[in-house]
């Protein structure tokens, strides 16, 4: 079988060369197969990825530096009041609780419906057609300029009918305060919610949910007695991005708080008063007191921005911590 | 239903009750999505009634015809509601396709470095930095662009013989597409490297392998093999970083300057450096305008033509990637 | 010879001490037909053997000196040493886990895509240490063809033309890649059944045309080995039949290694054999020594049926 009789075919591969020594160094991918095309688009993702980092360093060393520049910690606690020095304008104590209420009525809409929505999706869902709008809906939702739900806000809130939420006068219903900012704000957080509890939900293999039921628990008792708490991660992680696009938006705050600087509560029964007036926060606070707003103080605007941005970095940290303990406590054997 | 339970021993909250009232939650928004755009187009109608399809065309000038619009619901009747929102569309049409074009070719690289090329460390600082970019707020965006971008821009870019040829038309001060689209790039392209990431890395690992074992090199691999089956992925993330791009109204509203006005491109290269009113931040601009009913049929106009903008991109992608499935790209 | 009267044979382990020496049996019924048939009743085949006969010739291509290869801690091959020869099948067969797999796609560096895995020993390629010829260009003499198919998201012919596009950077025309598509399928048996549909998409095909597809994407390259990981595993037995008798076709030109857990198809194609267990060769032998006479008893119980 070894000695050949007829001629082997035409052999193709370098003639026989001296065995070589092991080599001290191994030939990698590199010089021969790679066309010149391919190292410039290898350039091209090393100079960009780069890119991006250098904006981000740039982006976030520039605020902190023109923040501590201009911060003081008296900002946060004085009211904004008229002047012409900008060192003597106060600070901006009523944009930063504005953001803090705001922040906790808009997820504390947005929490229980989204959850609410997700957990009929994920263990209802019949019928099946309203099941597919929905989510159809919750991804147009999340579509929406915030322009658009601020447009609409100002009809709803304006109609006579839900007056009480704001100022009335002379018949005309001013259709701006917190309740209305902080109900379209839930609306932008609300996507967010629903994927991340559905993401939770899905993760949850089925012989949990079987096992509840053979013991002879409704469906809904297990979802709130075993699933919801086992998603908590999730929930979580969802409220916190929600958050994170309540505090940062500018658009719904400019339309349904009213450009002010400070409070304007609204007859005399505390907290609502101050709920169904007008009002600011830091992202309309940023915006009027750069060159486009009216105040024209781009000091306290980098400051409010700073701390602005410290709170968006904490929601992020948050939510990465969630993440690593979420993991760290292990998965699910299918 | 619950027939394993006796009637005293029931439990808190029945199936059934809990169904019709989360269903209820459903329809509920459902139903707030769908008055959503019924009242702005609603809203919107008077508008349209009045241009027609002029509403779409050019001719005037647009503070000026906003202004007479306002102008005239201060009266009371007599309502004048001529607007034709060409500049607008134009302004939105370069910004937002310059800034998804500049962001679907930087995603694309950087979402294949960081998945397949880029060293351990590098994705580690990377993939914080996209998270970072992604959660800066829009006004904080808006705010660099006014006090850095801007003055750059105006005092260190333009130069005087460029400000001078058409300082008969407009002023060069650095409020100018040139600034709306880099920033916007910026603001975008954080969704869609995550979105292009994930593409990338749901592809089946069996072609990527057998591409390898095949002799391609792996630049050639990940671009032919990975980013090819990665399409309808890609294809989401840019519809919907178009309509990110569509509907951003206070970062353009702060980068865009004072003036609506439409970039000419026959103006040579110099019209990257004129300035921009897209549609978005029109609203947002004028928002104090709401009082008055032409205005505010105006205005509302403006928002449904974003609905109905990003609806039909939403619609080209689902379409896209239907077609994309003939060969076995999974969605 | 033909396959003799089918009679199914009772299945039966055979105890340590009493392995009977091999001995003319009759085959197991279906041998010659169904690729996974069921165990033998005894230490030796004499089932048909779809063969052309015995190679005419062989040309050592590959030489594997004293390879081990581990995974961070775990050894999974142990100091294997053989010849590949072009002009006859090399078949490695073992139990799962045995290191087999392993081994191939040591061939091609495949393992260096696992950043735990270590390689020491040498393999030569035509007399040069592999670790010295960069991978790609290596891969590109030394072709794999998978256990699942994995037709590119692709037409036919593109998933071909792949391989021939990709090695340069010039866009070559497609009146240059067709004959050399065409004959790449002809030598995979494919032609014939997808030459007037050769712009479907690939994953249209049935599961043994898609591998054969594989195949063609494999010699479309021109390799000089040709890699196969259990290439019928998860085909039926008709397309198992039409690739093993591809497979034979092909040693003339180039040499061919195949890892199987199919004792029978081993049988059926392979001219020499490589016994591994737990990442050690037991034994290598051509294959009628190696099912009729094994010399060391684990290759015997193995090929008996005695454990798989």
């Amino acid at each position: 079988m070894d000695s050949s009789v007829a001629t082997p075919p035409a052999q193709k591969g370098p003639p026989a060369a001296p065995v070589q020594q092991s080599p001290r160094k191994k030939a990698v991918e590199g010089s021969a197969t790679w066309q010149l095309s391919d190292r410039i688009g290898l350039a091209i993702c090393w100079a960009l990825g780069l890119l991006f980092c250098a904006i981000a360093v740039a982006i976030a060393v520039y605020l902190f530096l023109q923040g501590i520049k201009y911060l003081k910690p008296s900002m946060l606690f004085t009211p904004a009041s008229a002047g012409f020095n900008q060192a003597e304008s106060g600070g901006f104590s009523d944009a930063f609780i504005g953001t803090l209420i705001v922040a906790v009525m808009g997820i504390s809409l947005a929490l229980p419906a989204g959850v609410g929505i997700a957990v009929w999706l994920v263990e209802y869902g019949r019928p099946a057609a309203l099941a597919r709008i929905a989510e159809s809906t919750i991804e147009s939702i999340a579509g929406i300029p915030s322009i658009v739900l601020a447009l609409f806000g100002t009809v709803i809130f304006s109609s006579t009918a839900l007056g009480f939420l704001s100022r009335t006068s002379e018949g005309i219903v001013f259709g701006r305060s917190f309740f209305a900012a902080s109900a379209m704000l839930s609306l932008v957080a609300l996507p967010l919610v629903v994927a991340s509890t559905r993401e939770g939900l899905n993760a949850i293999p089925q012989h949990v949910r079987e096992a509840s039921y053979a013991v002879g628990k409704t469906k809904i008792a297990t979802v709130r007695r075993i699933l919801l708490p086992t998603a908590r991660p999730q929930v979580a992680t969802g409220a916190m991005l929600g958050l994170g696009r309540i505090i940062g938006d500018t658009a719904i705050i400019v339309v349904l708080l009213g450009a002010t600087q400070n409070f304007a509560p609204v007859g005399s029964a505390f907290p609502l008063n101050y709920l169904r007036g007008a009002g600011t926060t830091l992202t309309n606070f940023v915006y009027e007191a750069s060159p486009t707003g009216n105040l024209n103080q781009p000091q306290k605007a980098y400051a409010a921005a700073f701390v602005l941005l410290l709170m968006v970095l904490a929601l992020n940290a948050a939510v990465d911590i969630v993440h690593r303990r979420a993991r760290k406590a292990g998965t699910w054997s299918h | 239903m619950d027939e394993r339970y006796l009637p005293e021993e029931g439990p808190k909250w029945s199936d059934q009750r809990a169904e019709r009232l989360l269903g209820a939650l459903v329809c509920a928004v459902v139903g707030l999505l769908l008055a959503l755009i019924v009242t702005v187009f609603v809203r919107a109608w008077p508008s349209f009634a009045h241009n027609g399809l002029a509403w779409l065309g050019s001719g005037g000038d647009i503070e000026e015809q906003l202004n007479q619009i306002y102008l005239s619901g201060l009266e009371g009747a007599n309502y004048v509601y001529t607007f034709h929102a060409w500049p607008l569309i134009w302004s939105t049409l370069l910004i937002t396709g310059g800034a998804v074009l500049l962001g679907l070719f930087c995603s694309l690289f950087v979402s294949v470095f960081i998945v397949e090329f880029a060293p351990e460390r590098m994705r580690d600082v990377l993939q914080p930095v996209v998270r970072f970019l992604a959660s800066v707020p829009s006004v904080i965006y808006g705010l660099l662009g006014v006090l850095v971008i801007v003055p750059f821009i105006g005092n260190h870019l333009v130069t005087e013989p460029q400000k001078a040829s058409v300082a008969g038309v407009i002023s060069l001060s650095g409020y100018s597409l040139l600034a709306a689209v880099l920033i916007l790039t910026v603001m975008i392209a954080p969704l869609m490297i995550s979105i292009f990431s994930d593409g990338l890395r749901s592809v089946r690992p069996g072609w990527l392998e057998g591409s390898l074992a095949l002799g391609v090199n792996r630049w050639r691999t990940t671009w032919k093999i990975a980013v090819r089956s990665a399409r309808p992925a890609i294809v989401a993330g840019t519809v919907l970083a178009v309509a990110r791009a569509i509907g951003e109204a206070v970062m353009l509203a702060m980068v865009s300057g004072s003036v609506a006005f439409a970039p000419n491109p026959a103006d040579g290269l110099i019209f990257i450096y004129e300035p921009s009113r897209p549609l978005a931040p029109t609203i947002v601009k004028n928002i104090d305008s709401l009082g008055s009913a032409p205005s505010n049929a105006t205005l509302f106009a403006i928002a449904a033509f974003l609905l109905f903008s990003a609806a039909l991109f939403s619609l080209a992608g689902w379409m896209a990637r239907r077609a994309m499935r003939k060969y076995g790209a999974t969605a | 010879m033909e396959s003799l009267i089918p009679v199914p044979p009772p299945i039966r382990r055979l105890p340590l001490e009493q392995t009977p020496p091999a001995q003319e049996v009759a085959p197991p019924a279906g041998a010659g037909k169904d690729g996974n048939g069921a165990q033998p009743a005894s230490g030796g085949f004499t089932a048909a053997r779809r063969s052309i006969g015995a190679p005419q010739f062989s040309i050592r291509r590959m030489e594997i000196d004293d390879v081990s290869v581990s995974y961070a801690d775990r050894e999974a091959v142990k100091s294997v040493s053989m010849p590949v020869r072009q002009g006859e099948v090399l078949s490695l067969i073992g139990p799962s886990g045995c290191g087999k797999t392993t081994l191939l796609r040591s061939l091609n560096r495949l393992t260096e895509l696992t950043r735990t895995a270590t390689l020491s020993g040498r393999i030569l390629l035509d007399d040069v240490d592999i670790r010295l010829i960069e991978p790609t260009l290596l891969r590109r003499r030394v072709t794999m063809v998978f256990q699942q198919p994995n037709p590119f998201p692709m037409s036919v012919f593109d998933n071909i033309a792949y391989v021939l596009r990709e090695q340069g950077s010039r866009r070559v025309r497609r009146k240059t890649l067709e004959p050399k598509v065409h004959s790449a399928l002809q030598r995979a048996g494919l032609f014939e059944e997808v030459k007037d549909n050769l712009d479907h998409p690939a994953l249209r095909l049935s599961g043994g045309q898609q591998q054969r597809l594989c195949i063609a994407r494999a010699l479309a390259a021109e390799p000089e080995v040709l890699l196969l990981d259990e290439p019928c595993s998860a085909l039926d037995p008709q397309s198992t039949q039409v690739i093993e008798d591809l497979i034979v076709k092909l040693r003339d030109d180039v040499a061919v290694v195949i890892v199987t857990h199919n004792l029978q198809q081993a049988y059926r194609i392979a001219d020499h054999v490589a016994f591994m267990y737990l990442g050690e060769l037991v034994e290598y032998a051509s294959a009628t020594a190696l099912f009729g006479s094994p010399r060391e008893p684990r290759t015997q119980e193995y090929v008996s049926g005695a454990f798989g």
